[in-house]
């Protein structure tokens, strides 16, 4: 008894921040307000099956795909190297990773601005060298460079731990059995650190199918994203019937990957944050 | 089991309700709060302060990027603000939906020095729901020592020569619009036809687009990251104060003149001091250090002169009728707008 009062609070909170606003985006999503009052409809989600919004929609699973094959091939290894024992200055390293998490997210995003631009400091580094000025800033490789460093992170440290978890003694005994290094990463610390990287993939896909900031700054807007269709929806064109209708799509795709995701997980066992 | 569940739960709901309401109600002082709702950056705030000073005011100063920012907030409902700056397309929006007071001139004695060149103006045509707080135009600023064709037209921002070079604003109706000057067609059009000329025009230009910015586009022009941008001309004062390459053009096709005013919503709980307040900032003293702090024109004929003669002279500030002979206003587009969306979309995701 004592235990679910004090689960109380908790259970108000989500109420009022989650139920609430996500019955309101459902409703919004199916009305429309005519002459005769509000009236159900599926227009919204009619219009969302244009080719515009469909190709706006693809373009952001796709950038968002590039940006979770990179923090998954940079990810991996630097996960390994932390949760390595050898490693000498895996403390500094691992402070490396978080240290960059503490400053807000919208600044660390400006602070790209600056070092991308044309007479910012990479181009003028770059330049003094005699080297042409390259056209950094702008483009959809700045857009995937943002969310890569934004959501490195997330990729890290789910795999790193789960990594650190994984028995020693496992891997001496395959030792002692003569397996090989390959053998032992392949059979062993890849298949325990699953988990991991199932985590680590949702928790960087989803943020950034979802970007709005990222691709207006460093795609200069020129790159319409899921996200910032959204954002215009609510604050520009105040069709909050359209918006809805975009948001609960969005959740329905991340509900439908997730439970592939988590289906995928409960085969293996732990670790995961979801 | 179930029944009893299910009352725990309803039980739940009601006390979340109440709780938001509980919080969203608190803040009450005997001090008059008046509320106001401004542009980013476009007061001088130790003006605020003087005015708590004399009136024994209290003022929440706030900021919204656009107009339909300002609008959603207030549409709303979830926020009361006593005193907001729309722009004209928007005062008329908010005329016609009947989310202003209308303002008790008698109350405004300051309105006398407003020129009369600002007053009737299409979107408050008697003067009964707005006072004018700043006005300019939208144009080009473009770098001299990148650019040295004339420039005089918005074709200038088609040229080949000068791709990734130029920085559009991302903002549909402008961007939208200044290509509909520059075909020859109204700002205000709602003749699809006509939209869609703009939107292959705009979509062939895109390439040589080095991007759509905000208010970023003030540093990117001082830095001399790009040879050509669309601003506004109030922007284009205070970067030319910093960059003394840079100059500013209303191309002769025409362009987007614009008024900014001070008007009362409905959902103010203080109509007086929200009437003080506006009367307070049409002060010729007041005005000029506001307008002498932000660079955007001044409507009041008294703080004009006291501003400098050389800014005065300075088209961009303050242009000679010929000048805007060819601007429009922007009107309400209420349904269009859509359109518009969509528009700006397609090309965004071309």
């Amino acid at each position: 008894m004592k235990k679910s009062m004090i689960a109380y609070p908790y259970l108000v909170w989500m109420i009022i921040f989650i139920l609430v606003p996500l019955l309101l985006i459902v409703f919004y999503g199916f009305t429309k307000t005519t002459d005769q009052g509000i009236v159900f409809t599926l227009d919204h989600f009619k219009r969302f099956f244009e080719p515009i919004y469909i190709m706006v929609l693809l373009r952001s699973l796709y950038l968002a795909l590039i940006c979770t094959v990179i923090c998954l091939l940079l990810g991996y290894p630097l996960s390994l190297i932390l949760a390595s024992k050898e490693y000498r200055h895996k403390r500094v390293l691992v402070l490396l990773v978080v240290i960059p998490m503490w400053m807000n997210f919208l600044l660390r995003t400006y602070a790209w601005l600056t070092l991308l631009e044309k007479n910012g400091v990479i181009n003028t580094f770059i330049s003094f060298f005699g080297l042409p000025k390259m056209e950094l800033l702008y483009n959809q490789g700045a857009v995937v460079l943002g969310m890569v460093y934004n959501f490195l992170p997330f990729m890290v440290l789910p795999i790193y731990s789960v990594l650190i978890k994984i028995d020693k003694s496992i891997i001496e005994a395959a030792e002692d059995l003569g397996a090989d290094s390959k053998t032992i990463f392949g059979k062993i610390i890849l298949p325990l650190s699953l988990p991991g990287i199932v985590s680590g993939i949702t928790m960087v896909y989803m943020p950034a199918v979802t970007t709005f900031v990222i691709s207006r700054l460093l795609g200069g807007g020129q790159f319409t994203l899921i996200g910032n269709l959204i954002e215009q929806q609510f604050v520009y064109t105040g069709e909050w019937g359209f918006g809805s209708a975009l948001s609960i799509v969005m959740m329905i795709l991340i509900l439908f990957s997730m439970a592939i995701m988590s289906r995928y997980e409960k085969e293996r066992e732990g670790g995961g944050l979801f | 089991m179930k029944q009893k569940l299910n009352a725990k739960l309803s039980l739940l709901v009601i006390v979340s309700t109440l709780l938001v309401l509980l919080l969203t109600a608190c803040g009450q002082s005997d001090r008059v709060t008046l509320k106001v709702f401004n542009w980013g950056d476009y007061m001088d705030t130790s003006i605020i302060a003087d005015f708590e000073k004399e009136y024994n005011i209290k003022v929440i100063y706030s900021t919204f990027a656009t107009n339909e920012d300002m609008y959603v907030s207030l549409k709303s409902g979830g926020n009361s603000y006593d005193v907001a700056f729309p722009s004209d397309y928007m005062i008329s929006r908010m005329i016609n939906e009947d989310m202003l007071h209308t303002i008790d001139m008698n109350n405004i004695p300051n309105y006398k020095y407003i020129d009369d060149k600002f007053k009737n103006l299409p979107f408050d045509s008697n003067n009964e729901y707005s006072v004018p707080y700043l006005w300019g135009t939208l144009g080009i600023v473009y770098n001299k020592t990148m650019v040295d064709d004339p420039v005089d037209s918005w074709e200038i921002l088609w040229n080949e020569k000068y791709s990734k070079q130029i920085l559009m604003l991302d903002s549909q109706r402008d961007s939208i619009g200044i290509t509909l000057k520059m075909l020859g067609y109204s700002m205000n059009t709602k003749e699809e036809d006509q939209l869609e000329e703009a939107k292959q025009k705009l979509i062939e230009q895109k390439p040589l687009v080095l991007a759509y910015v905000g208010d970023e586009v003030k540093d990117k022009m001082v830095g001399g990251e790009a040879a050509l941008a669309v601003v506004w001309s109030g922007d284009a004062v205070a970067m030319k104060w910093e960059n003394p390459d840079l100059e500013y053009v209303i191309p002769k096709e025409g362009s987007n003149l614009w008024f900014d005013s001070a008007v009362i919503p409905k959902s103010s709980k203080h109509k007086k001091e929200a009437e003080m307040f506006i009367n307070y900032l049409s002060e010729p003293e007041v005005a000029f250090r506001n307008t002498d702090y932000i660079g955007y024109s001044t409507p009041n004929k008294e703080t004009m002169g006291m501003l400098d003669q050389e800014l005065i002279e300075d088209s961009t500030a303050y242009p000679s009728d010929a000048e805007i002979e060819n601007c429009e206003v922007f009107e309400d587009l209420s349904d269009t707008l859509q359109i518009y969306d969509r528009i700006w979309t397609e090309i965004k995701s071309s």
